[in-house]
């Protein structure tokens, strides 16, 4: 099961509205990657309205995408992260410090807008 | 009348995503509120992974507690994998052997409410958990 990602002129989207396992994971940074390339976008949101849980692995993944994102000079920002979610990371003693997150998708938006001056 | 207890056996990455779904099963039956739920699967997942990552052959034992004094889920983690030589040390913050975030087994400590590691080397770890609702 293969992660869609979206492209909306300069910004590529993405809901993950499956159960992550660690394969899922990995394939889906590869394939961010990949299109973050092909297509030259410059912003990306990756929504996680839909994630029920968020373990060190996936949390992992997550922050080191953001990064590797940032090294080919997109910026990605992570949105929707859930109450449970957010309680359960800080305990769990993950911090995700130094990545733009938002409320939602729209903020998520706006949000790109500034960090990329538009 | 849903069992009163089950298990997963860890040997293939998938099978942490199902322990995943048997623990937040389990949690949701019990009562458990929603961040319970959460903190419970997240648990498990970093259970699993262990299993899988470390010992290669496993399996996480639930079972409902649910006496007069106290309703939960107790869970074991069991497996036949090296063990580990000094709990200390995994035990600390930050402290991981596989290039992750090192969270794991503390974090799963703060995450649950009761936390017992016992580890034998060549003969494999046992770590028992409890989550009561409250």
């Amino acid at each position: 099961m293969r992660i869609p990602i979206l492209k909306l002129h300069d910004y590529l989207l993405i809901s993950i509205q499956t159960e992550i396992d660690d394969k899922t994971a990995i394939e889906f940074q590869e394939d961010l990657l990949d299109k973050i390339y092909t297509t030259g976008a410059t912003g990306v949101v990756i929504d996680l309205t839909s994630v029920e849980i968020i373990d060190s692995f996936i949390a992992k993944v997550l922050g080191d995408v953001v990064a590797m994102s940032d090294l080919m000079g997109a910026k990605v920002v992570l949105t929707g992260i859930q109450p449970a979610v957010a309680m359960t990371l800080i305990e769990l003693g993950i911090h995700l410090q130094n990545i733009p997150t938002a409320l939602n998708l729209e903020q998520g938006l706006i949000k790109l807008h500034q960090e990329l001056g538009e | 009348m849903k069992p009163q207890s089950s298990y997963v056996r860890i040997q293939k990455e998938w099978d942490i995503v199902g322990a995943r779904h048997v623990a937040r099963d389990m949690a949701k039956e019990l009562g458990f509120g929603i961040v319970d739920q959460a903190r419970v699967a997240t648990a498990v997942s970093e259970l699993a992974r262990n299993i899988y990552l470390y010992a290669k052959n496993g399996q996480i034992i639930f079972e409902k507690i649910d006496t007069m004094e106290s309703k939960g889920l107790s869970i074991v983690a069991v497996d036949s994998g090296p063990g580990i030589a000094d709990i200390g040390e995994v035990m600390q913050d930050g402290y991981s052997t596989s290039g992750g975030l090192g969270a794991g087994l503390p974090g799963v400590k703060r995450l649950m409410d009761q936390f017992v590691i016992q580890s034998e080397l060549g003969k494999g770890t046992k770590i028992t958990t409890k989550k009561l609702v409250r």
